[in-house]
């Protein structure tokens, strides 16, 4: 018989719902879910059965035997490792107090357990990773709108024209996303792609501006002033719903496209078109505002512009533009109950200083590095303990060399995680959680146009002594006397005590595996609109009041980025939709599909290093400390003053035998820039590091053997 | 006359290599064999973007196959429809069938020793359903045609 099993794939963070086929306890089939996705699917998502049928994770609750990552672990049972965790918690917090441990996860929607667990031990230090991914993108959109990233969405299907600076949709691949631009180009949509090299979204992009590294912020004050010189913007909604227009107008003054144009290495011409077909094309004209974008010192400033390119679009709730984000309330219902609700709200103030010492910074994740800086001066606090939940900071961070120093000053490091990540090999103990098939996680609420509760369900009993998040967190709490918080002992407990208060049912879930909180998208009207912007001013702010108040200017002067010395490249990374960082590299399907990443290299940066396609070549950071092997593509289509390299990859987990030193890692390379944080966005500058390229000795002229 | 065909949209096609996985793991099959591929050549420039275009190829499920008469077992066999497939009972794995196919299209299962091929997943098929890489198109840019004679 077969069995349905509706749950979200859990392979990369997109998280697209799927509908899973088991026969007789045993999983046949993947597909995305049938009511939302047609069925589509990508190739980690099918390959989270080769993850199931994968020994090379950790199957059981691990301690540490020798020095921080030797290697040397001991299996024990779950009561022995909560115990143990449970004991030198206790010891830690009556010594140091609560505020001394530090939570972080990966985001996402199925962190309440563990957001909940550090809230109730009385710590304010939960965070993410978020500072190596979208928080200047996050504080950019709280800057102008008051709100942030998550509560705006983006209706590609319908838009006109869609603009991406390094926004690779393609290859980060939300599947429903990836579809509406595919859709979007079908119905004779224009695609703008903006980047350093080409990607399978600049493939299918009607015009392709490759810029030099790091002017994607001169390429925004270009486009601000073409399109308000041209007066090619929505001069009514301006008015309406702004407030600094004329301060952005006279500021970006001298930025003018031809200036752009040189700035960034591209034709005057292009960025003409471009303004022209923008002026035609409003107001169904998306300027994504990035997603990872913690790459250069003005990245928040480049977000910023492309929130205000689309305010100039009037592109805000319409049809093919930007559309507030909805929740439960937004469709007269009641939401769901979170246990982080439960938990009084921890009155110390957070080790990294968001919400205080930056009081621009949202608080909620507050900003991981800045531990690392607690951690080297033991201010405003001691910090002793670690849990990171599904996250890996030695391969999200930069040089985790300099991070293993700083961890060096913690007296217990937890990974509770699927798979074996490299911070899980130099911590204390490792509580493996059950992979995403295995499973079930709590109810929670997609926002949206047309918002909708989720859940994931498991689908196959777990093959080793695994278990999940939910259950981990409340047996840590129960240990230590904080049972209070989590009132539940199995998941349908929990599911039950979630959607008490919205009338809805888990049995409601089974017909698609989503419960539908509205009809139909749900559209503000303009006015209705307005009230949801939470600024100062409680207008659209072009300049900030709260920036102000800091001190902080809205519209920063541009630096040009200095060309590197010869020899020397910007070393930037990225992703392909067949891994996902490195969370997948050990997967045996994928691994298949791309066993090593190589190092993209300029064809004529190239020839004059004498290197050729295929070459071994001998990367070096740029205080020569640390070094990466990898071979070279050769190719024309990415600028000749960057290297690019696909993140996750140069593993050194000796139990993932297959990622185990394939390729090269960015991170290890990426010396010096662990604290080169945007103290205003929040995001590190992960691409302001430079490598030495050289030919590696590697490449054999002779053979000598037989 | 066969009746099915596997069309790709390349304009909707973004190599993200899905088919394949979804083929292999409908299959349980491990490294090694890949029974459909997605490939592309080098990029080069049309009027100042980067491009190429994305291929799908499977099998062929020739009109007048070489791989069924080369077969000494009469493990190859081609239905009614056109499907051509390796009945896995009688297969034993001398890749004869391999070396008689102008591409050398059917490849060992190392994990069976036997030939393996792709066979529209024809109890997909039988069922209504379409092929694995088919129905999990991650852009819905491949599509199962039904051939039809004028």
């Amino acid at each position: 018989m077969v069995e349905t099993v509706w749950s979200v794939c859990g392979m990369c963070t997109a998280r697209c719902p799927i509908r899973v086929e088991v026969e007789g306890g045993v999983i046949t089939w993947i597909e995305g879910n049938p009511h939302l996705l047609g069925g589509a699917l990508c190739a980690r998502g099918s390959a989270g059965l080769a993850l199931l049928a994968d020994d090379e994770r950790p199957r059981q609750p691990l301690l540490r035997k020798g020095g921080r990552g030797e290697g040397r672990w001991q299996p024990v049972s779950w009561d022995i490792a909560l115990d143990q965790v449970a004991e030198r918690l206790q010891a830690i917090i009556a010594k140091d107090g609560a505020r001394s441990t530090i939570m972080s996860c990966r985001g996402g929607p199925f962190v309440d357990p563990a957001k909940a667990f550090i809230q109730a031990l009385g710590s304010p230090n939960f965070t993410n990773h978020d500072s190596a991914c979208g928080r200047n993108v996050h504080h950019a959109s709280l800057s102008v709108y008051g709100v942030g990233r998550p509560d705006l969405t983006y209706d590609i299907k319908n838009a006109r024209h869609l603009v991406l600076f390094g926004r690779n949709l393609l290859e980060s691949m939300k599947i429903g996303e990836a579809n509406q631009v595919l859709d979007m180009l079908d119905a004779g949509g224009r695609l703008t792609y903006v980047d350093v090299r080409q990607t399978v979204t600049g493939l299918k992009a009607s015009r392709f501006l490759m810029v030099r590294p790091g002017t994607d912020y001169a390429l925004t004050l270009g486009l601000l002033h073409g399109l308000i010189k041209a007066g090619a913007y929505d001069a009514e909604f301006v008015r309406r719903h702004t407030v600094g227009f004329d301060e952005l107008a006279a500021f970006v003054e001298p930025y003018t496209l031809d200036w752009a144009a040189q700035e960034c290495g591209v034709k005057a011409k292009s960025l003409k078109e471009l303004i022209d077909e923008l002026g035609a094309d409003r107001p169904r004209v998306i300027f994504h505002p990035g997603w990872m974008l913690a790459r250069y010192r003005d990245s928040f400033y480049a977000s910023r512009n492309l929130h205000l390119l689309n305010v100039l679009m009037g592109n805000l709730e319409i049809k093919g533009g930007q559309i507030f984000a909805k929740g439960a309330k937004d469709c007269g219902r009641k939401g769901i109950r979170n246990l982080t609700d439960l938990v009084p709200k921890p009155e110390e103030r957070r080790a990294d200083g968001a919400g205080w010492k930056y009081p621009h910074f949202d608080k909620g994740p507050g900003i991981f590095p800045l531990f690392y800086e607690a951690m080297a001066t033991g201010e405003p606090y001691p910090l002793k303990a670690l849990f990171c939940y599904r996250h890996d900071p030695l391969t999200c961070f930069p040089d985790p060399g300099a991070q293993k120093r700083r961890l060096d000053t913690l007296e217990l490091l937890v990974s509770i995680d699927t798979h074996y990540s490299e911070f899980g090999w130099y911590s204390d103990v490792i509580l493996p959680e059950s992979p995403y098939l295995e499973r079930d996680c709590q109810v929670a609420v997609q926002k949206g146009p047309k918002p909708r509760l989720i859940y994931r369900q498991r689908a196959a009993e777990p093959r080793h002594d695994t278990r999940p998040g939910w259950w981990i967190f409340q047996q840590l709490a129960s240990r230590l006397g904080l049972g209070q918080y989590f009132p539940y002992s199995t998941i349908e407990e929990l599911w039950a005590w979630q959607l008490e208060p919205t009338g809805i049912k888990i049995g409601d879930f089974a017909a698609q595996g989503f419960v539908d909180l509205a009809d139909k998208p749900i559209l503000d009207d303009r006015e209705s609109m307005a009230r949801r912007l939470a600024t100062p001013s409680g207008k659209i702010e072009l300049v900030s009041g709260k920036l102000a108040a800091q001190g902080i200017e809205s519209l920063r002067p541009y630096e040009s980025p200095p060309k590197p010395p010869a020899g020397s490249f910007r070393l930037v990374f990225g992703r392909s939709a067949v891994n996902t960082h490195g969370h997948t590299i050990n997967n045996p399907l994928l691994h298949e599909l791309l066993p090593a990443n190589r190092l993209w290299i300029n064809k004529r940066a190239a020839a004059g290093l004498g290197v050729a396609d295929g070459d071994w070549l001998e990367v070096i950071s740029q205080d020569g400390a640390a070094r990466g092997q990898i071979q070279a593509k050769v190719t024309e289509f990415i600028h000749p003053e960057a290297v690019y390299c696909l993140h996750g990859f140069g593993r050194q987990v000796p139990l993932q035998s297959r990622a185990c030193n394939a390729g090269m890692s960015d991170q290890k390379l990426q010396t010096g820039l662990l604290l080169d944080l945007d103290r205003v966005g929040g995001g590190l500058c992960l691409c302001e590091g430079l490598v030495t390229v050289r030919r590696s000795d590697r490449n054999g002229k002779r053979e000598v053997e037989l | 006359m066969n009746k099915y065909q596997i069309h790709l949209n390349s304009k909707r096609c973004i190599g993200c290599h899905g088919c394949e996985v979804h083929c292999k793991t409908n299959k349980g099959l491990p490294p090694g064999p890949m029974l459909c591929e997605i490939s592309h050549e080098p990029l080069r420039s049309a009027r100042g973007v980067p491009r190429t275009e994305f291929r799908f190829r499977s099998c062929y499920h020739c009109e007048d196959p070489q791989c069924l008469p080369a077969c000494p077992t009469g493990a190859m066999r081609k239905r009614e429809d056109g499907i051509v497939f390796v009945e896995q009972e009688t297969c034993i794995g001398c890749m004869a069938c391999q070396q008689a196919c102008p591409w050398g299209i059917p490849q060992l299962n190392p994990a069976s020793g036997k030939a393996v091929k792709c066979d529209y997943c024809r109890e997909r098929v039988d069922r209504g359903l379409k092929p694995a890489c088919v129905t999990k198109c991650a852009t819905h840019a491949l599509r199962f045609v039904r051939l039809v004679e004028f």
